[in-house]
């Protein structure tokens, strides 16, 4: 397939396609609608599933039953519905279920907004739902990294058994791009998924059940310390950023998604002024690059972290920094995106902004 | 003369000790469940969805692959299963709080889709599982540990209907509302389980059996008391009928 001109919502129901996605199961919101409009479309016409769930809550309970039998499954979502999946996230994670949550992050809180934002960054890291987990969490910056990154979630997700969220604001959702869907991934080794609840004659002499209850206090403990070892592996394997400009900079920019573009037009703009900035950027949020932060040169004066939110990624950069360099933050919210002019102007008033 | 075996356990039950109360009649539908299945010869490719509540270790139980559900939810998952494995036989089982309540979205829009799928709606008017709370089809005048002077209509409304109101969402393929409370009733309800698996089995829609089941402990009676409530407070109320049978409208 040539290059095409896509819109980045539809690129994301396309990859995952791809991807290897058997269902998906989702509740309409803005700015993530084209996902389910395409899919509903394209899995009917290619004998894949398709629901339009009663909620958002009903569309995350029909993933983990989905993804119990064995299937790989997509869900996708916004804000306020992402919220509402919260409470299947923990069971989906807890009962060691592959699936891919696509989250087209707008303002919030409450009903917000429908204007792209980035202020679900602690929702997709965090998360809301109760107990011990993690969700593996990817931010691409363009609808090509989208696409590449969604067709390699399902594999992570399987390979770990667990929730994989591809984490992007509704600019990226909504703009149109020049993509290419058959750049090469990779593929892991999957072993058979002989765990899956899909009827004894399958797996003779073995009953497969699905679950996270675990009554019993060692047994529980035992769960979540094979989880956290796993959640290890996990960061030790999947943590991925980009350096950019990163030779010797006098300031460092750290953003993803749509800010981290942002912030590429920024530094040109300060190369004029004879400003040398490099960036980071998470690509996973979680885990998060900690690492990118011991590889910072000597003679740079601070951490300027930008987000299209009050600031949340933030305390990642601070536990990262480990008060090595001040840091500053500059962000906007309410579906603003920064100009890289204003960035910039934020960078050379760097004390202005400074938060330590 | 040998000797011929008449009466058996169930292969549809594993050998675990249930986690029931004595004279809790979740046993006895546990039992007709496991038959009918076995009967019906689908046990191994079943996967049945335990729900939050006293049954929530029925994934122990049931002797076929199950998934454990979150409160409420068992009809989603059941949903999510069913349209990856359209052949196998799936079903959900379900207590009054989980159904009634916090799950009936769930359970509405699964009927209404038509998801061909089997509900075992256990209604004992309480939350066994949480200690004796109130439940959205708790009696007017039942005395629970959130109701201590009694259910009352101004605070908390009527017990909730549910087969009433399901027998009028075009998706339900057959629904019937049983007991166990003597033993002419758990035949009937044996035989509606049953044609309630069959029916999905022949891909018909969806099926929902209605129990009416007994709660000793935190109803604070007896055993046989708790049966003899369940036939006297419990069926004026929750009248013991057959709503809808799409196979018979279409014969
Ligand atoms: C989200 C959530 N809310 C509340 C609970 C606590 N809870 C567990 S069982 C139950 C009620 C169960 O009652 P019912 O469905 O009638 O089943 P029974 O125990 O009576 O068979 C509740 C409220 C829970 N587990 N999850
Ligand atoms: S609490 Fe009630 S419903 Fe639960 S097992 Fe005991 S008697 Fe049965
Ligand atoms: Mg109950």
């Amino acid at each position: 397939m040539a290059k095409v001109l896509m819109k980045g919502n539809e690129a994301i129901a396309l990859a995952a396609v791809k991807g290897g996605c058997d269902a998906f199961f989702g509740y309409p919101i803005t700015p993530q609608n084209e996902v389910p409009e395409y899919l509903s479309k394209y899995m009917n016409e290619h004998g894949k599933v398709f629901v339009q769930a009663e909620s958002e809550v009903a569309a995350i309970n029909m993933v983990y039953g989905a993804a119990g039998a064995g299937a790989r499954v997509l869900t996708s979502s916004s804000s306020p519905g992402i919220a509402l999946k919260q409470e299947g996230i923990t069971y989906i994670a807890g009962a060691q279920l592959p699936c891919v949550i696509c989250s087209v992050m707008r303002g919030g809180p409450g009903l917000g907004s429908i204007q792209p934002s980035q202020g679900d960054y602690n929702q997709a890291t965090r998360g809301g739902g109760n107990g011990d987990y993690h969700v593996i969490c990817f931010a691409p910056e363009t609808i090509q990294e989208t696409i590449d990154t969604m067709k390699e979630a399902f594999d992570i997700a399987d390979y770990y058994r667990n929730p994989v969220m591809i984490l992007v604001d509704g600019l990226i959702g909504q703009m149109m791009e020049s993509v290419d869907f058959d750049r090469p991934v990779k593929h892991r080794f999957l072993p058979p998924k002989d765990w899956a609840a899909t009827g004894t004659k399958n797996h003779p002499g073995k009953r497969n059940v699905i679950n996270s209850l675990y009554l019993e206090p060692k047994e529980l403990e035992a769960h979540n310390n094979m989880l956290a070892k796993k959640y290890a592996l996990v960061t030790q394997n999947e943590t991925r950023y980009e350096m950019i400009n990163m030779e010797d900079p006098d300031y460092v920019i750290v953003a993803y998604g749509t800010m981290s573009r942002v912030a590429r037009s920024t530094i040109e703009i300060l190369k004029e002024k004879k400003l040398n900035v490099g960036i980071i950027r998470p690509i996973s949020l979680w885990p998060f690059p900690k690492i990118a932060f011991d590889e910072i040169g000597k003679n740079c004066k601070g951490l300027l972290v930008t987000e299209m939110s009050m600031g949340q990624m933030i305390q990642d950069v601070q536990i990262s920094n480990r008060g090595r360099l001040p840091i500053a933050f500059y962000g906007r919210s309410g579906g603003i995106v920064p100009e890289p002019e204003e960035l910039a102007e934020a960078v050379m008033n760097f004390e202005k902004w400074r938060v330590e | 003369m040998e000797l011929e075996m008449k009466y058996q356990k169930t292969k549809g039950l594993t050998d675990n000790p249930l986690s029931y109360c004595p004279g809790c009649t979740h046993g006895i539908i546990h039992k007709l469940v496991a038959e009918s299945l076995e009967e019906l010869g689908v046990l191994d490719h079943t996967v049945g969805i335990a729900s939050v509540g006293c049954s929530v270790f029925s994934y122990q139980f049931f002797n076929a692959d199950m998934e454990q559900a979150a409160h409420g939810r068992a009809c989603a998952v059941a949903t999510g299963v069913k349209r990856i494995h359209p052949d196998n036989v799936v079903f959900t089982y379900q207590g009054d709080g989980d159904l009634a309540s916090i799950g009936i979205a769930e359970t509405i829009h699964a009927a209404n889709r038509g998801e061909n799928i089997t509900v075992i709606f256990v209604n004992n008017a309480i939350y066994g599982m949480t200690g004796g709370q109130m439940a959205p089809t708790s009696l007017i005048g039942q005395k629970t540990t959130t109701s201590q002077s009694g259910r009352n209509v101004l605070q908390h409304g009527n017990p909730i209907k549910i087969s009433e109101m399901f027998q009028h969402i075009d998706g339900v393929a057959y629904l019937e509302r049983v007991s166990v409370f003597n033993p002419k009733q758990v035949r009937n309800a044996k035989k509606a389980i049953k044609k309630a698996f069959q029916y999905q089995i022949e891909k018909k829609g969806f099926t929902m059996v209605e129990i009416l089941s007994t709660c000793p402990v935190n109803w604070g009676k007896t055993p046989v008391d708790a049966l003899k409530w369940v036939e006297e407070s419990m069926v004026p109320v929750f009248p013991l009928q057959l709503f809808k049978d799409s196979g018979v409208s279409h014969e």
